[in-house]
């Protein structure tokens, strides 16, 4: 059993080719930009949609804790210290504006939606991709999948933080094609502040991945006041020069605030904190740096 | 889709940049625009005078040729400046022919044509007057649609009316044919040979047709001198305006076009310029004769092309501007041709300037190989450059074309513009062949008007309307009453309260379907026996094998494969509906039928809690989920079964199922109530084979999946739309990747997928009603997502943000 909160079909930006994304759920970091917040958690969570909400209010009414309220302007408010996520407010739920996120789909129920995507990923060159959270954390049903994958002849992608014990690390990378690898502040500090752990394991496993001349994919998120500025750039840059193998492309992703809507259904505030969306400029000039030191780079990814 | 918008900016003092590789063309497409589509009184004044004339002392095939020979001698001939090919239907581009023999247009009719906001067609008030005059008394009771609509019988006429099918052929004539490689090896002279011979075979003594046969070809030998004629005077006319042109430059090419018009279309055209101008006389002759549903149509023309082109070019007599630039002129000599204007429920079901001519561009050879050439993508390049409403076009990626070709065509494709469609011969090569056709009539078959398969040059493909499957649903819950309008329009198949289970009612709806196809066929097959005796079409009989051989019309088996088609609507709908009373009626058991059915004929009315649980716990097809996708395989498979393999009367001919909707789908859900998917009332039903509008949550691979299994092989032909944002399609990598979803579709036996890259217009009705645009996908940044999820401000920046990357 996995503890996934969603699998997406025709994924185009997680991979080479068509891919299919399985969502483990569970992270260790907890970057403040986060774009999935509800994968952060390991527990199921509770995910209301206020646009969706027609207001019948039978979830109040269904409540056994009684946690539920209306409230003008805000729509259906859970009282979270009284709720139990017993579900029932989803069970009644005409219009599918709660949902629990995170369940346990078994292996089986995991491969078949995978090999529903055959022809695509046979036509466009791509695979599964397993993402999170931090599929890492899983490590027993990832090894597994990853296995099960392998046999059918699939390509495998594992979007990493990074963060994770470097045994475990040296387990997986035998049965993952490639990785999709995190690199978001080179300063330890600064990494701590922004997302809740140091980076210490992250470039160790890194190296490890490098070492073992596996395929793998930088991907940086640009923030503005959080990593563009040209020392980190700078710092970046001579980390990947000093590995073994160098990435075959580093993304560049620039941030955006798209995740407030998303915390806004987790029922928690997005704090912006001065990160900002970085100039065309900025972006340019990033990308020119890493182009002149010869790596491929791909913006937006 | 096709909307022309507004370029020019008149406060800087930049050049517009119009459209077109240069002057000419742009100078051309500008005309073709900006000039307002017009009623041209012309044909039915020749036609008039000359059936008041002439009415009974010729043969009925006599005076149809004869007629047409009137016309051609008659008619205004335009050469407009700087054109290159020539000949328009009317006496000027966008001028529109009446054909009031099929249907006269009454004085009403031409005034709300020339005011209405849509779709107008001016006429001035003289030739209103000069129509109320001289064609409106002979015409009226004598046009084909009189009399079919004084004769048709009373349930037709309800169930018609209530929308539960549509007739094509009450105000045109059945067209839909596309033409193969002959008129490139023979001109009218060799057709005449042809026809002399077969006249020269007749068995006066055992075959007591022998004598109609005889009329038959003696009026086909006559629409073959009318052409002649035709071209003879555009010829006269170059002549003429060259003797006045000061423009040297001009008088050389007013020359040149009158060399061409002395040569074709008598002779076979011996370079790549004569072989456009020869299919363009034969499209008008077509489009003159008759006005033909779906105009008509060159088929893979690119293939027919490829011969001169190659040999021009290595003869050093051509060059590849050139060859675009006649290419250029002939696409806009089509978008001169708008549809002529429909009245009636006709005109409600489709309600477009279009006239459907659908071109083939690459798919495969005769022989089974590739048939993308230089032409095809000189093509792409008209097609990119120009974004014209006519005429539609297609790619046809078999798995032998390169991939190359494939990313030429999607790269025109992300423009937006809905165009090329793209087409699959591996599977409709199948169609054909499972419908009786050789392998290499099949081969050099293809699509046409929308999607309709058939054999180039060889068949009559009759579309004979659409069916509306949910509205038959829908009168099977009402058992045999229309709700809308409360009239009895079918057989009373039982009170569904007292089904004790789902089969019960399915059983009672495949009864309703089989009373209603029943209906249409039989007044098909006698609208079809009018045209056959009324209006036979000689000079399509010309071009059409083997109407020469046996001696009979287009209209009367002379075609080598006769096919009907009844195209049914609303697969995704119908599926839906019936899905959602399973679900939640018969196996959740959450939803009394009575309930069900108050809630429907209520609109849902104080029931939004019950729609909503029905708009998301419903299995709907779409979505890979077999509990939905097996009802759609089931619905289609029973289409498929009671329609088939009927005969048509036609020398062995048969009826075969399509599954196309053209805007029919908008004018179907006008006629209906609400149904048991949560659709409200009056909103479109489903489109061709597509899901319900914003019923497939899953993605684009969920659809084709679904899609999937459905054995297109049974039909002539299924449609999926599918939505995309300009931005799911940025860059070669996302190009190549679109490319591998419509490789994996056809791999799974899809027949044709078209793509809407949306626009602002779309994405800005997707935040006012987001429920039905719930499928659609959005590339936000560095990820994709459904624009109903995105946040306020989001969808906001994605709105401006689309514009630049639309255009």
């Amino acid at each position: 059993m996995a503890f996934l909160f969603d699998i997406k079909r025709y994924s185009i930006n997680d991979g080479p080719g068509v891919r299919i994304t399985v969502f483990f759920k569970g992270c260790p970091l907890s970057c403040r930009w986060c774009h999935n917040p509800e994968s952060i958690s390991c527990r199921t969570e509770k995910l209301y949609n206020k646009n969706k909400c027609i207001g019948c209010g039978n979830c109040i009414a269904e409540c056994p804790e009684h946690a539920l309220t209306l409230s003008a302007g805000e729509g259906v408010v859970t009282d979270f210290s009284a709720c139990v996520l017993c579900g029932q407010c989803v069970e009644v739920c005409p219009a599918k504006a709660v949902e629990m996120s995170g369940r346990c789909f078994t292996e089986e129920e995991i491969m078949d939606t995978i090999l529903k995507e055959t022809h695509i990923m046979d036509n466009s060159g791509g695979g599964v991709t397993f993402s999170g959270g931090e599929p890492l954390m899983h490590q027993k049903e990832l090894k597994q999948l990853l296995i099960r994958c392998g046999k059918s002849g699939i390509h495998r992608a594992v979007d990493t933080s990074g963060y994770v014990q470097c045994t475990i690390m040296e387990e997986i990378l035998h049965y993952a094609d490639l990785f999709l690898y995190d690199l978001k502040h080179m300063n330890s500090e600064k990494h701590r502040y922004w997302t809740g752990v140091n980076n210490d394991l992250i470039l160790k496993n890194l190296r490890l991945i490098s070492d073992h001349d596996k395929e793998y994919q930088i991907r940086i998120p640009l923030i503005e006041g959080v990593n563009c500025d040209d020392n980190n750039i700078r710092e970046t840059l001579f980390f990947l020069d000093g590995l073994k193998n160098r990435p075959t492309v580093v993304g560049l992703l620039p941030y955006h605030n798209i995740a407030v809507k998303k915390f806004e259904k987790l029922g928690k505030r997005y704090l912006e904190n001065g990160m900002q969306k970085p100039s065309e400029d900025r972006v340019g000039r990033i990308c020119d740096l890493f182009k002149q030191n010869g790596f491929n780079v791909n913006i937006g990814g | 889709m096709f909307e022309e918008f507004n370029t020019i900016n008149d406060v800087t003092d930049q050049i517009p940049a119009r459209p077109g590789m240069n002057d000419r063309i742009r100078a051309l497409r500008e005309e073709s625009v900006s000039t307002p589509t017009t009623l041209s009184i012309e044909r039915a004044l020749i036609e008039t005078s000359f059936y008041k004339l002439n009415e009974g002392k010729y043969s009925i095939p006599m005076m149809r040729a004869m007629n047409f020979m009137e016309i051609c001698e008659k008619k205004q001939i335009y050469i407009g400046e700087q054109e290159l090919i020539v000949g328009e239907r009317g006496e000027k581009p966008k001028a529109v022919y009446t054909f009031p023999e099929l249907t006269c247009h009454s004085e009403e009719d031409l005034n709300v044509l020339n005011t209405r906001e849509k779709q107008r067609y001016l006429i001035s008030d003289e030739d209103i007057e000069a129509y109320q005059r001289e064609v409106i008394p002979y015409w009226t009771g004598r046009s084909q649609r009189d009399r079919i609509f004084s004769r048709v019988p009373g349930e037709w006429k309800v169930a018609y009316e209530s929308g539960l099918f549509t007739e094509f052929m009450e105000q045109r004539a059945p067209g839909h044919t596309c033409l193969d490689g002959k008129i490139y090896k023979k001109g009218m002279l060799d057709f005449k040979k042809e026809i002399e011979e077969s006249i020269g075979k007749l068995d006066y003594f055992n075959d007591p047709e022998a004598t109609d046969k005889e009329e038959q070809l003696r009026a086909m030998s006559l629409s073959c001198d009318a052409l002649i004629r035709l071209g003879e005077r555009h010829a006269e006319k170059a002549e003429e305006m060259a003797k006045q042109e000061k423009n040297p430059e001009r008088v050389q090419e007013l020359i040149r076009i009158a060399e061409v018009c002395r040569w074709v279309p008598a002779h076979a055209p011996r370079n790549f310029r004569e072989a456009i101008q020869m299919y363009w006389f034969v499209h008008l002759a077509v489009i003159t004769e008759l006005n033909g549903w779906d105009s008509f149509n060159p088929g893979h023309f690119d293939q027919h092309l490829a011969p001169f082109y190659e040999a021009d070019i290595k003869n050093g007599l051509l060059t590849r501007e050139e060859a675009k630039e006649l290419l250029c002129c002939f696409w806009i000599k089509v978008n001169n041709q708008p549809a002529p204007p429909k009245v009636g429920i006709t005109a409600n079901e489709s309600g477009t300037y279009n006239d459907f001519t659908n071109i083939n561009i690459g798919g495969v050879r005769a022989d089974g190989s590739d048939g993308v050439n230089e032409v095809s993508y000189i093509m792409l390049e008209v097609i990119e450059e120009l974004h014209i409403l006519q005429p539609g076009n297609s790619v046809h990626i078999s798995s032998v074309t390169p991939n190359r070709f494939l990313h030429a065509a999607i790269n025109v494709i992300r423009k937006g513009h809905g165009y090329p469609s793209l087409f699959n011969p591996d599977v409709y090569i199948q169609e054909m062949l499972r419908s009786g056709k050789s392998l290499q009539d099949a081969r050099e078959g293809g699509c046409s008007g929308c999607i309709e398969v058939g054999a180039f040059g060889k068949e009559a493909y009759l579309l004979t309307g659409y069916l509306n499957v949910p509205k038959i649903l829908e009168v099977t819950l009402f058992n045999g009453i229309d709700p809308v309008t409360g009239r009895k329009v079918g057989i009373e198949t039982g009170d569904p309260r007292h089904f004790t289970s789902y089969d019960k009612l399915y059983e009672a709806f495949y009864r309703q379907l089989e009373y209603i196809i029943n209906l249409k066929i039989k007044v098909n097959h006698y609208i079809d026996r009018m045209y056959a005796r009324y209006f036979p079409a000689t000079f399509l009989s010309v071009i059409t094998d083997d109407c020469i051989k046996k001696g009979r019309d287009y209209y009367n088996g002379g075609p080598r494969y006769n096919t009907t088609y009844i195209q049914c609507t609303g697969l995704g709908t119908i599926t839906d509906a019936l899905s959602s009373i399973k679900t939640h009626v018969y196996e959740n058991k959450s939803v009394s039928m009575d309930l069900m059915l108050h809630a429907i004929s209520d609109n849902f009315k104080g029931e939004e809690v019950l729609r909503q649980r029905i708009l998301n716990y419903t299995p709907f097809f779409g979505n890979d989920d077999n509990k939905a996708d097996d009802i759609a395989v089931r619905v289609y498979n029973d289409l498929f079964a009671l329609i088939d393999g009927r005969p048509n009367g036609k020398e062995g001919g048969k009826y075969h199922l399509n599954m196309l909707s053209t805007t029919c789908h908008n004018y179907f859900g006008n006629v209906m109530g609400a149904s048991a998917n949560g659709r409200l009332a009056g909103k479109a039903i489903s489109d061709g084979t597509s899901p319900s509008h914003g019923a497939d949550t899953q993605g684009p691979t969920a659809v084709i999946r679904s899609l999937g299994k459905l054995d297109q092989v049974k039909s002539g032909g299924t449609l999926l739309n599918l939505r995309f944002l300009p931005g799911l399609l940025r860059g070669d990598e996302n190009v190549a990747k679109l490319g591998s979803l419509i490789r994996s579709y056809f791999a799974l036996g899809g027949h044709h997928v078209q793509f809407n890259i949306v626009d602002n217009a779309t994405l800005l009705a997707a935040r006012k009603n987001p429920e039905d645009y719930r499928d659609l996908l959005v590339r936000v940044a560095g990820y994709s997502d459904y624009f109903n999820d995105l946040h306020e401000n989001l969808k906001q920046e994605i709105i401006d943000r689309t514009e630049n990357s639309a255009f």
